[in-house]
């Protein structure tokens, strides 16, 4: 396959980016999306260019380190991450269109690469439980009701990409925090800080400069681990409970 | 957002009501607009309840489209840096140009119905067409542009409804399995639909000559 690639190159942080053309030639169809990265940067540095900056990690769709926005899609055409998407989900001599997450709470770092610390600081202001260590209890020490199990698994799969702020037309992080808070609040180790948990999460992602949610769903549709929108509602219902004291 | 747009979502489905009306003929609708003054006397004076939904819909409106503007402009500065290929987000688009689309329509609305400073039918003025609801509506949707007016913002209403009463429901968290977010949705599309078929039927009778 042979394409044109239109992709973001910005120097760092505080230096203006722009959309730079390359071509890429004998693109094997079985090839993953970043490997096609890979074949180009090649390329740039055997001519000595600065190779094009871009986050990857475990390659099999589920460590979250990879994302990018291809032709207005987070992650691509296809329902999977950037590393597991390949290029045979593209024709021969498209015009491919690569940029970073676009939204200010996460900043370019370079190139492709943005700065998702916003995610931890969320996290970090309550998406968590505070437990005693020590031995590991047995596992059904506190028997949970398998709907409930099954709902904060389907949560909890929530790999933190970033690709639901990314594909919202309001930047809102709601997608994450709702899986987040959903995934702790289904589960009985969850309840002592339930109330606690979603207001200070909300306060921190406001504080972060995330847009406000508007129920587009477009973050759903972009998730490459298809967490649905309904824990959203689960967010809102806890925040307002919360809230009511 | 989602409290004062459940509001206006009960006002229209009962304005709805009130307008189908004109198909029981001219008594039947104007004994109803006359009712409307009425209720609750002697308890509250003439027209009591009417300005009570009033002030109740001009609160919500207040309420409404402040915090759509307060989620519009935290949108905007949330991605300063927009993307260089967008997919058009065409949801977000009908509920903000949609939402002030329906504002515009709602002050020309009331000019023309509450004020009565628009009479739009050369053949039809006078106290005779003012001062008698259901003559007043059968003049004025006659004239096919203002019926057009009209069918242009029922449009926008049933786009801003089937997305509106979905997403006040997801916001107030009635919608956390996905049995409830099915139907949520499919409340929206059905409210949507009934508010549109139902407010259309009256001008468009009056337009095609089937209420004279």
């Amino acid at each position: 396959m042979n394409l044109t690639l239109k992709i973001w190159r910005q120097a760092g942080p505080r230096h203006p980016g722009e959309m730079v053309t390359y071509k890429v030639q004998d693109i094997s169809e079985d090839m993953s999306f970043l490997e096609m990265l890979d074949v180009l940067n090649e390329q740039l540095n055997a001519k000595g260019e600065e190779p094009i900056a871009f986050d990857s990690d475990c390659r099999e769709g589920i460590c979250g380190m990879c994302g990018l926005m291809i032709s207005g899609e987070a992650h691509g055409p296809e329902k999977t991450t950037t590393c597991q998407l390949h290029m045979r989900s593209f024709s021969d001599g498209e015009v491919i269109t690569v940029e970073p997450w676009r939204a200010n709470a996460f900043p370019v770092i370079k190139d492709l690469v943005v700065d998702r610390g916003a995610f931890d600081r969320i996290i970090q202001a309550g998406g968590y439980i505070s437990a005693n260590t020590g031995s590991a209890p047995d596992a059904h020490a506190v028997p949970v009701p398998k709907p409930n199990a099954d709902r904060a698994f389907v949560a909890a799969e929530c790999i933190g990409c970033g690709a639901c702020v990314a594909a919202c037309p309001n930047a809102s992080a709601m997608l994450f925090m709702g899986a987040k808070v959903t995934h702790l609040s289904e589960l009985p180790q969850g309840q002592p800080e339930r109330a606690a948990r979603v207001v200070s999460m909300v306060d921190q992602h406001d504080h972060e400069g995330f847009g406000g949610c508007t129920n587009v769903g477009a973050c759903s549709q972009a998730c490459p681990k298809g967490i649905p929108q309904d824990v959203i509602s689960t967010l809102n219902k806890d925040l307002r409970a919360a809230l009511r004291g | 957002m989602a409290g004062t747009g459940l509001v206006f979502a009960g006002y229209v489905l009962l304005h709805m009501y009130g307008n189908l009306k004109m198909l029981a003929g001219e008594e039947a609708f104007n004994t109803y607009a006359e009712h409307l003054r009425t209720i609750g006397e002697p308890m509250l004076p003439r027209s009591g309840l009417l300005w009570v939904i009033r002030v109740v819909l001009v609160l919500s409106l207040v309420g409404h489209a402040y915090a759509a503007f307060a989620l519009w402009s935290r949108a905007g500065n949330a991605r300063r840096t927009k993307y260089a290929a967008a997919k058009s987000a065409m949801r977000t688009a009908w509920m903000r140009w949609g939402g002030v689309f329906l504002l515009v329509f709602i002050a020309w609305h009331l000019l023309h119905f509450t004020f009565l400073k628009i009479s739009p039918n050369p053949d039809k003025q006078g106290p005779n067409v003012t001062q008698n609801p259901y003559e007043l509506v059968v003049a004025s949707f006659q004239v096919p542009w203002m019926t057009l007016i009209y069918v242009l913002a029922m449009v926008a209403l049933a786009f801003h409804l089937a997305h509106g009463v979905f997403s006040a429901q997801q916001t107030l968290g009635w919608t956390m399995t996905p049995h409830a977010y099915r139907r949520a949705k499919a409340v929206g599309y059905a409210t949507a639909a009934v508010v549109v078929v139902g407010f259309l039927i009256p001008p468009l009778s009056i337009l095609f000559g089937l209420i004279k």
